[in-house]
């Protein structure tokens, strides 16, 4: 299996060491030729038609992709990559996604949502592109920035909205929070605080399915999971732990980085050695892709390629999604280390603005039919912020639920139920 | 008598922008003001300045300007070779500054909250604290941990616990938690002074609250004892021993009970490792009576551990069984009127302080 990465020819240019001057990154897929390797071939970047003329400076080299992508583009150049249906599902996501933020912003300079609250604005793309691509059954890991992809997973909006503003009926019943976002039925695994602390849960998730599939036999299980992190997290000793041990077993697992180009008040390019995250993959022995977390179709295309991967068996595959955030790190971060221009420069590139105008020029939408769902989502975010209005917080007797399953902590008895429902179990003796 | 002036406290305090006090200058007039914030940053700006080995480490220390605002101003004062911004790598800049303390540097090296030095505790425990014992005196280890713990307003789970009881188990280390300004200062000093590892437990929400300093608080060369605690207020009939935000709760329950006659003495722990036993048993002899407060987790916590030195030392002169006053037994919810419940609110001390005094209230009502 060639892991070794054959030395590469790079088109890399000089860093910039201020972070405010990195300009436009518009890097797409690259493809191989048929006959390459997947890892350890480099090509120069190749832009499509959707990205504008500008080489990135951030990025020199990008890894292949499989074939499969490559015949699909090379067919005919302006051939559309979804349909109407697929168009008007992503775009509705998208505004769902922006709406859902901006009125979490309100609500909590209202006071009706208070702790830590960290907004998605401007990363949309990635959250959509990846997850409408999912089942039910597959599993996405996120961080603390975790509302918008719990609502693309599909966690109702109402359900959302109430756990952010501490109610009983809220996904957690109230006590998980912005940052603590779990639903069994969705396969949200949460909403971690801590920076890294999901990767290892999500490629615990994998390897259950690799498991079922082959201890328990299973024989269809396929499920695949997506653990989404930052740049930031890319520096931490567990992001690397999880890509060798992924590789090593070939779990069904998609690392996506979303990588916004700053922690909190850090940039990427002060804290990191290396900024190009994507090449840390094939270190690991696995495939490392570039995208353009701008572009939602750029993200999907890469997406499908990716969990089919992972699907098919094939192990794990490293995304880096170049995005940005057009909030700050969460509502009580001022954002003055960043540059206005950077920020100018990526507002530019809203997801939404871009989706609309490919569905319009492509005749695939009419702005009617956008405006349509635009007032839809709106209808869903206030009834949302009304049913967690109205909702009750929780009771007293809620504090000490759900500590542990077990509902007394006497553990489970020899007929394999709890022991506390055996009529028989009294607490004070020693022998049972 | 303490007079506290109460700011308006944000769940964080970024929006803070404080000016950085210069407390070197001299002051003719009686208490000065300051907050706790300044009163750290200029134990700092203090301390580094006056010994080059000094350094500051953690996340967004620099350029951010602290997580919190307690370094500002050091990056501009003191360059980025002294004050240093670390990509997320706890496990790694706690090893690294265990290593440069190793060798003679003075790190400082800050956590964005004590939850954070959970991936790093093997650096804090097995690389620092046991060092010298284990190199027999060769290698000490002159670092000091330091930042938020405790729970602050709505955070969540895992922003929230206290940390005291389990830096404070660990033989090696040693443990401090100020309550005010002037702790703050004088204990920070010390600990950054101390030859030996020091975890600093400070509390973010007291990190705005104002309190008066004379003018020997404010001299560079003021700093604390270690291992000493501080009676705030003196009392007979109960004590009450607390640390850290819970000290502010005590003193106000304190009032209250004066109320009804119970004069209660409040002790201000300032430090958990060496935990001050001598001071809690003297006062615990005068009173016969002991409340103790914590907000971190019930089992295993700091009460625990004064309630069985108080019971090895001085049952005799117990009158009343000792009551612990600690957060609830849950990892912290998130909802407002649950997070209420979770953390002791001063009604819960009063109660258990009349409880102590007069055994007519039942005990450890529940939820």
């Amino acid at each position: 299996m060639a892991t070794a990465f054959s030395a590469a020819k790079f088109t890399a240019q000089p860093f910039p060491l201020n972070p405010a001057s990195t300009t436009s990154h518009d890097s797409s897929i690259v493809f191989a030729k048929p006959t390459s390797l997947f890892l350890g071939s480099t090509r120069k970047l190749r832009l499509t038609s959707y990205s504008k003329f500008n080489l990135s400076r951030r990025s020199g080299t990008v890894d292949a992709v499989s074939d499969v992508v490559k015949q699909k583009k090379s067919k005919s150049s302006p051939s559309l990559l979804i349909t109407k249906e697929e168009g008007l599902e992503l775009y509705e996501d998208l505004v769902l996604g922006r709406a859902f933020e901006d009125m979490c912003a309100q609500m909590y300079y209202r006071g009706k949502m208070f702790g830590f609250v960290h907004l998605y604005n401007g990363q949309e793309a990635v959250s959509t592109g990846f997850i409408k691509l999912l089942k039910q059954q597959d599993s996405v890991v996120s961080t603390y920035r975790d509302h918008v992809h719990a609502l693309s997973k599909g966690v109702p909006a109402r359900a959302v909205m109430s756990e952010l503003f501490g109610k009983t009926t809220g996904c957690c019943r109230g006590q998980g929070g912005s940052m603590h976002m779990f639903s069994r039925e969705h396969n949200v695994l949460g909403g971690f605080a801590f920076i890294g602390e999901g990767i290892p849960v999500a490629t615990g998730a994998a390897f259950t399915s690799k498991y079922k599939r082959e201890v328990l036999k299973e024989a269809d299980c396929d499920h695949v999971t997506l653990a989404f992190f930052g740049d930031g997290t890319c520096n931490n000793g567990q992001f690397f732990e999880c890509l060798n041990m992924a590789a090593l077993w070939k779990l069904p697992i998609v690392f996506v980085v979303e990588n916004n180009l700053w922690a909190i008040g850090m940039s990427h390019l002060r804290a990191t050695s290396d900024p190009h995250i994507y090449k840390k993959g094939p270190a690991f022995g696995m495939p490392g892709i570039h995208v353009d977390g701008m572009d939602v179709l750029k993200v999907r295309e890469v997406a499908k390629e990716a969990i089919g991967r992972a699907r098919r068996g094939e192990g794990p595959t490293l995304v880096e999604c170049e995005t940005y955030r057009f909030r700050g790190h969460s509502l009580a971060d001022p954002d003055e280390l960043r540059d206005p221009a950077e920020k100018a420069h990526y507002a530019a590139r809203d997801p939404i603005t871009a989706l609309k105008k490919y569905l319009i020029e492509n005749s695939l939408a009419s702005e009617a039919e956008l405006k349509t769902i635009e007032k839809k989502i709106d209808e869903v975010v206030e009834d949302a912020v009304e049913f967690a209005d109205e909702s009750p917080v929780p009771a007293r007797s809620q504090l000490l639920e759900n500590v542990f399953a077990d509902p007394k902590g006497f553990g489970i008895g020899p007929d394999g139920r709890y022991r506390c429902e055996d009529p028989k179990f009294t607490e004070g003796t020693a022998h049972v | 008598m303490l007079a506290i002036a109460r700011q308006r406290i944000l769940g964080q305090s970024f929006q803070k922008i404080r000016p950085a006090v210069s407390v070197l200058r001299s002051y003719s007039s009686a208490a000065k003001q300051i907050t706790v914030r300044e009163a750290l940053n200029s134990a700092l700006d203090e301390e580094m300045s006056a010994d080059p080995k000094v350094f500051l480490m953690g996340e967004e220390v620099g350029e951010y300007q602290g997580a919190y605002k307690i370094t500002k101003g050091l990056l501009e004062k003191y360059g980025p070779e002294r004050v240093l911004d670390t990509p997320i790598t706890e496990a790694g800049f706690t090893g690294i500054g265990v290593g440069a303390a190793y060798y003679g540097l003075k790190p400082v090296v800050e956590f964005m909250t004590f939850n954070f030095s959970m991936q790093a505790i093997d650096h804090i425990i097995n690389s620092a604290a046991k060092s010298n014992y284990m190199s027999a005196g060769q290698i000490s280890v002159p670092i000091v941990f330091r930042g938020p713990n405790g729970a602050a307003a709505g955070v969540g789970a895992q922003h929230s616990q206290c940390y005291a009881s389990w830096y404070a188990s660990c033989p090696g280390l040693k443990v401090l938690s100020p309550y005010n300004s002037e702790d703050a200062r004088g204990l920070l000093k010390a600990a950054i002074r101390d030859p030996d590892p020091v975890v600093f437990l400070e509390n973010e929400l007291l990190y705005g609250e104002s309190f008066p300093v004379s003018d020997e608080v404010l001299d560079s060369s003021f700093c604390i004892p270690i291992g000493k605690a501080k009676i705030e207020r003196e009392g007979k009939d109960v004590t009450i021993t607390a640390f850290s935000k819970m000290v502010g709760y005590a003193l106000k329950a304190a009032e209250i009970l004066e109320k009804d006659g119970i004069y209660a003495e409040v002790i201000n722990l300032r430090s958990i490792r060496p935990l001050d036993r001598s001071t809690i048993n003297a006062s615990v002899r005068k009173t016969n009576r002991l409340v103790t407060v914590e907000e971190g987790f019930p089992q295993h916590g700091v009460g625990a551990e004064i309630c069985a030195s108080v019971v090895e030392e001085s049952f005799a002169y117990l009158d009343a069984p000792v009551e612990r006053i600690a957060g609830a037994d849950v990892p912290m919810p998130y909802a407002a009127n649950l997070e209420r419940m979770a953390v002791p609110q001063i009604e819960d001390i009063v109660r258990a302080a009349r409880r102590a005094c007069y055994r007519s209230v039942p005990l450890a009502a529940a939820a």
